[in-house]
């Protein structure tokens, strides 16, 4: 088994600031102690001089712009599991470290990402896709794997190599408690292979069993099973934005992330989204509930993004969003695809799918449609508008125009016969349509087709009832 | 040795200013052959503009692009209708040979959606054919189609009614008109040559209407007869 460790060491800021590029100075304060102190700060506050530990008075008087957001551990936990679903496209098994570490078992992955670099390049791309810092560590257990990730220390890949790697750490890895820690640092113990090195029994009798079990998972000693991460079988997510949005270029930073991490978990659990809804919601009033459907199940983090900015600009903001919220409306497994070795007529329907996709985005479901014949003798009823590549049967149809006027067009009559403009000549041909009595919209009609003296050619009908002549269509 | 220089003149370095130019340009066959001879590539320019300037709606300016959308949408290739001026009717479309399967009725509000929208499929490069009724357009947003036609490797075909005013960007513009039962197909600008007589094409072939001569019905003269 080979298991790499993702650790995100600003798990607590960046839940709460990845929704925003920060341009001022943000701290994560925790009062867990009985005072407020910072558990994480952004580089902007770093450079002002705040560092963890700090107490948030100390650090309002080295920024005074400094904008101080709560730790919520349920948001960071829930994070954590976003995370953990996103990366079930790199192996079956994923599984949540709380506080801040989702584990994979890799050993099945190498061969097909090509090996531990390219696997990790693509972990660490994702990672930045959802807006968080990562470390990444890899090693033949489970703990080992965490602790050399949170210490950066170089990658172990067989078990014979472990004990040697694990030697120089520091033991703040062992995550000791603050009394025992302050002993064995008394007492010159200061690294793993140092611990390893003192005797079991008595070590076990004075600093408590759980220490020596640890350092014993870490080594292989000693079985460390892992809960496999189960991913729930709708997507949620939800952004806070740090300050109210009321332009869509910021709400599409924001947006772009949410669909990373839901394009991931759509990967991770082999299905592609048919119909996505963004909430808008605001301080005040009802949210904006903003719903894309896609033609096709699809799951291209870059396409969704696209029909979605699409989407967006379109939208018109009249109040600031608070939170952003992404949740799966309809979902569709969706295999894998097999790469072509030639484009073919597959590919060319994929591409006319987002086609269809795009401009409904934009300009409405309404306005983007297909057409299919209806069997119906009356010329009016012998089609309608479908869904775009809705199959249809073949017919063979007399003489029709290419165009049909929505609503016919009453033509002005002399003693030769109808007139539209100049006068019409009518083609010997009649045809006689008398159909759908039974339904109450029924029809009698003669009709012709005429010319004009300038040769364009329309089809006309006399109603046979009240003999008025009415224009129905253009011969284009 | 005539049919040395003949080899000589074949080859594609040498244009004679009589001639239109044989140029390879991707193209599809319009389905009149008389039209085609007339055409840079012969037939209507793959990836280019093509202008469509009908004297008056109904001269056969939708029947001339017929064969060819026809031919494209049973290749599988997806045919676009960008704000037609009429509801395009099914029935006669499939009588044309169209497969509807394969068609897009886009109906954008505004000319600002249509040209986008006109842009987008022309350079999305499944549609095959782009058909559009655009209205007025400025030069520049003639090149954009122009350009987004090169990128998706679409025949643009726009339509206006009237005659041709200013200079266009378009690979290819045509004026039709109606003489009779035919349509006076003019080019007005094509590449590589100067502008051809006029070609008349009969688009409305009489045979076009198969309605059959009416028959009335008999009822059978030996059931009549058995009885006195």
């Amino acid at each position: 088994m080979l298991w790499l460790a993702l650790c995100f060491p600003l798990l607590p800021l960046e839940t709460g600031t990845r929704s925003q590029e920060a341009a001022w100075p943000v701290v994560v304060a925790s009062s867990a102690q009985g005072s407020a102190t910072v558990v994480a700060c952004n580089a902007r506050a770093r450079a002002a001089g705040i560092h963890p530990g700090l107490g948030v008075s100390a650090a309002w008087a080295l920024a005074p712009c400094l904008h101080v957001l709560a730790r919520n551990e349920a948001t960071e936990r829930a994070a954590l599991e976003r995370i953990a679903a996103a990366t079930l496209a790199f192996t079956p098994l994923a599984s949540t470290t709380p506080p801040a570490a989702v584990l994979l078992e890799i050993a099945g992955s190498l061969h097909l990402f090509g090996g531990l670099a390219p696997l990790k390049a693509a972990v660490t791309a994702l990672a930045a896709d959802l807006g968080y810092t990562l470390r990444l560590g890899c090693a033949p257990t489970p703990l080992a794997a965490e602790w050399l990730a949170r210490t950066a220390a170089p990658d172990v890949t067989h078990a014979r190599d472990l004990e040697a790697a694990l030697a120089p750490l520091p033991l703040a890895v062992l995550d000791a408690p603050g009394d025992v820690a302050a002993t064995l640092d008394g007492i010159g113990i200061r690294t793993i292979g140092e611990f390893a090195r003192l005797p079991r029994e008595a070590t076990a009798r004075r600093f408590g069993p759980p220490l020596v079990e640890a350092l014993d998972r870490a080594l292989g000693r000693r079985p460390d099973p892992r809960a496999p991460y189960a991913p729930p079988a709708a997507f949620e997510s939800k952004l806070d934005l740090p300050a109210p949005v009321a332009e869509t270029q910021a709400l599409l930073f924001a947006a772009r992330r949410l669909i990373g991490e839901f394009a991931a978990w759509l990967a991770g659990t082999g299905r592609g989204a048919l119909r996505f809804r963004f909430d808008l919601a605001h301080d005040d009033g009802p949210d904006t509930p903003v719903t894309i459907g896609l033609a096709a199940p699809g799951r291209d983090p870059a396409h969704l993004a696209l029909v979605t900015r699409e989407r967006f600009e379109r939208l018109a903001l009249d109040r600031p969003v608070e939170t952003l919220a992404l949740a799966s409306d309809e979902l569709q497994p969706l295999a894998s695809q097999n790469l072509a070795f030639f484009p073919d007529a597959a590919h060319a329907a994929e591409n006319a799918a987002r086609l269809v996709e795009r401009l409904r985005a934009r300009l409405g479901e309404d306005a983007v449609r297909g057409l299919t014949l209806v069997p119906d003798h009356r010329p009016e009823r012998a089609w309608r508008f479908s869904a775009p590549g809705a199959a249809t049967r073949d017919a063979a149809a007399p003489a029709r125009p290419l165009w049909l006027l929505s609503e016919p067009r009453p033509l002005a009559l002399d003693t030769d016969g109808p007139r539209l403009g100049g006068a019409l000549a009518l083609l010997p041909d009649c045809e006689r349509i008398e159909s759908g009595w039974w339904d109450g919209a029924g029809i009698a009609r003669d009709y012709f087709v005429a010319e004009d003296t300038a040769g364009a050619r329309y089809w006309v009908y006399r109603e046979r009832a009240s003999g008025q002549w009415l224009l129905h269509g253009v011969f284009g | 040795m005539s049919a040395a220089l003949d080899t000589l003149l074949q080859h594609p370095g040498i244009w004679r200013g009589s001639d239109c130019a044989r140029v390879a340009v991707p193209s599809l066959a319009t389905g009149f052959a008389e039209l085609d001879v007339l055409l840079p590539g012969g037939g209507w320019p793959a990836g280019a503009l093509t202008e469509i300037h009908a004297e008056r709606p109904g001269v056969g300016e939708l029947r001339l692009v017929m064969p060819a959308a026809a031919r494209l949408t049973r290749g599988g290739r997806w045919l676009a209708l960008v704000s037609p001026p009429h509801v395009p009717y099914a029935p006669a479309l499939t009588a044309h040979g169209v497969e509807l399967s394969r068609l897009l009725v886009i109906s954008p509000q505004g000319a600002q959606e249509r040209l986008w929208a006109c842009e987008q499929a022309l350079r999305s490069g499944s549609c095959g054919m782009v058909l559009c009724w655009p209205g007025r357009l400025a030069e520049r947003e003639l090149r954009r189609l122009a350009l987004a036609a090169e990128a998706g490797g679409a025949a643009g075909f726009l339509f206006h009614t009237g005659r041709a005013a200013q200079a266009s960007p378009a690979a290819l513009r045509l004026a039709l008109s109606g003489r009779g039962s035919r349509t006076v197909v003019q080019i007005l600008k094509r590449r590589g040559g100067d502008v051809p007589a006029p070609v008349t094409l009969d688009l409305f072939p009489r045979s076009a209407g198969p309605l059959p001569a009416y028959q009335p019905l008999r009822p059978p003269v030996t059931a009549l007869s058995a009885r006195p």
